[in-house]
């Protein structure tokens, strides 16, 4: 199972998936920069930490706990909401949100420059073992365990989860009554696939391959267009206005319901489980720490993902920080 | 990682087939190619009416500066949405980003090349009764010729590093080694695919080179021989 976008390269990073279509024009015309900083929240904000309320020592409980996130929308609310939740727990945050690819942010959590970083376990698993071959959040998990390195330590897993997903639009689906990956194989024509190219990769078992081995769907029945932004405004655009048949879309991704697509139902456990679970700098895990991250955890399910993602690409824009502080109220963890 | 690079370049799979080397650099060259004739069509002339008038320099300059300082990636994702051409016609956008990425260069070249002129060489043509035309065409765009094609060359070698970017719109070309390598971790063939870009783009500027050198009219030569 090779990786998605959370091991983004750098263009699948700088426009992250889901973003919606309107969104991502006004990003691409007033270029990156400013307006990155101004509707990303606070990306390159390094540095802010809430004194523990509780009156304990700052440098308590291993001193500053630095939480990260990647470079997309959804990894900095799971950062958020990791920090505020330690924050609550009266430890001392310093945040480092918007770190490029995984490469990058793996590194950063061996050399100890960042304690605590969200990750999805599938991706994760992949990394570190390109050979995995667990599908099932369960078998995800414990595969889990046993890849990762000395010094890094997985947490929890989430019920909440974001991973591949196959999405027709509804008007295809009626048409050609297709409503599962099952069903491809059944389908008269040519299959016009749109999504990362990674799917294209014979180590990727949830892309072509897959399809072909697990579904029967036979190769030269598949044209697959590679589209490099990550599930977003261009793939989604690409299905909306029938380039293709049948598109690769991150799961917890607002324009699936937007518009309306119908998602393939994968009966055989074709695409790897990525639940949400906090990795973590082994010598950094106290009880407290586990303790609070657990919580959030616990109580994290996929649609509070896309509820959460929607706000922040919306028309609310709201500021990652703000969403995440919003979900842990509701919550009753802080 | 150098056995594993000459390893890739040896590989005889490599260099067949629609996703082989020879198809991909022509894929590469096909979309450069089109592109920067589109902008020399618009940069020459434009370049030759502001070098030869001395007007509107700060405005087209300073537009089309402008427009290359926003960046490819994020103009060509709005582009493809906002044209509403989807990925059918991905080399539209494609085209377009480019193009706005090698005016520039060729605009400065050529409207340079005619301020260049020495103003007394001007005045004796027009003594000697050349039309505007005549002036333009035999004696200002011929001398200014070895820096149009100068401006060529830096937009040209712009283009064929930045025409990858074709890739993450589904069409092919030497990017699609960088953006089907990045996203399995295929470092190697990332590295390949890059050293390809950067031999073609050297090879290219070689060859525009020696047509600059060809260009450069006589006089030029030896006025400058003797300076």
């Amino acid at each position: 199972m090779a990786t998605h976008p959370f091991r983004p390269g750098p263009l699948s990073a700088r426009l992250p998936e889901a973003v919606t279509p309107r969104r991502r024009a006004v990003l691409g015309m007033l270029a990156a920069a400013p307006l990155l900083a101004a509707c990303g929240g606070d990306p390159l904000s390094s540095a802010s930490s809430t004194p523990a309320a509780d009156g304990a020592s700052p440098g308590g409980a291993g001193g500053v706990v630095r939480v990260g996130s990647a470079n997309f929308p959804e990894s900095e609310i799971l950062g958020e909401l990791y920090a505020q939740a330690l924050e609550a727990e009266g430890l001392q945050v310093e945040r480092k949100m918007q770190i490029g690819a995984r490469e990058v942010y793996i590194a950063a959590l061996q050399d100890g420059s960042v304690d605590v970083v969200p990750e999805y376990s599938g991706n994760l698993l992949g990394y570190f073992d390109k050979e995995a071959t667990a599908s099932s959040s369960e078998e995800v998990a414990a595969a889990l365990e046993g890849a990762l390195p000395e010094g890094l330590t997985a947490l929890t897993p989430a019920e909440a989860e974001n991973k591949d997903s196959y999405n027709v639009t509804a008007g295809f689906s009626k048409e050609h009554g297709i409503t599962s990956l099952a069903d491809l194989a059944g389908y008269a024509g040519t299959l016009r696939i749109g999504g990362l190219p990674e799917l294209a990769g014979r180590d990727y078992g949830a892309g072509l391959s897959g399809l072909t081995e697990i579904y029967g769907v036979p190769q030269e029945k598949m044209a697959f267009t590679p589209i490099s932004d990550g599930g977003g405004p261009l793939t989604v655009r690409a299905l909306t206005d029938g380039d293709v048949d049948v598109a690769n879309i991150f799961s917890t991704t607002p324009a699936i319901q937007e518009n309306g697509f119908v998602v393939l139902e994968d009966p055989k456990g074709m695409i790897t489980a990525q639940n949400v679970v906090p990795l973590v700098s082994s010598e950094k895990v106290t009880d407290r720490l586990r303790a609070a991250l657990d919580a959030v955890q616990k109580k994290l399910t996929t649609d509070d993902l896309l509820a959460m993602n929607a706000a922040t690409m919306g028309a609310e824009k709201k500021q990652a920080r703000q969403v995440a502080a919003d979900w842990l109220r509701q919550k009753g963890l802080v | 990682m150098i056995a594993s690079l000459i390893a890739w370049f040896s590989d005889p799979d490599h260099w067949s087939g629609p996703g082989g080397v020879p198809a991909r650099a022509l894929e590469h060259l096909g979309y450069s190619a089109l592109a920067l004739v589109i902008a020399v069509l618009i940069a020459v002339p434009v370049g030759v009416w502001i070098g030869h008038t001395g007007r509107g320099r700060r405005v087209v300059v300073g537009l089309s500066s402008a427009l290359r300082a926003l960046p490819t990636l994020g103009l060509l994702t709005f582009l493809a949405i906002v044209l509403q051409i989807g990925l059918r016609q991905a080399v539209i956008p494609t085209t377009i980003v480019l193009v706005v990425l090698a005016v520039p260069p060729l605009l400065a070249g050529t409207y340079a090349g005619l301020q260049a002129v020495p103003r007394e060489v001007v005045h004796a043509a027009r003594a000697n009764g050349h039309s505007t035309g005549q002036l333009i065409g035999q004696v200002e765009l011929p001398l200014a010729l070895p820096m149009v094609v100068g401006g060529l060359r830096s937009a040209t070698l712009q283009v064929l590093a930045t025409t990858s970017v074709a890739a993450y719109l589904g069409l092919g070309g030497l990017g699609r080694y960088l953006f089907d390598a990045l996203a399995v971790q295929d470092y190697t063939t990332m590295l390949a695919g890059a050293l390809l870009i950067a031999v073609l783009a050297l090879a290219v500027d070689g060859l525009l080179l020696l047509l600059q050198r060809l260009l450069t009219p006589t006089g030029l030569r030896a006025a400058r021989a003797r300076v």
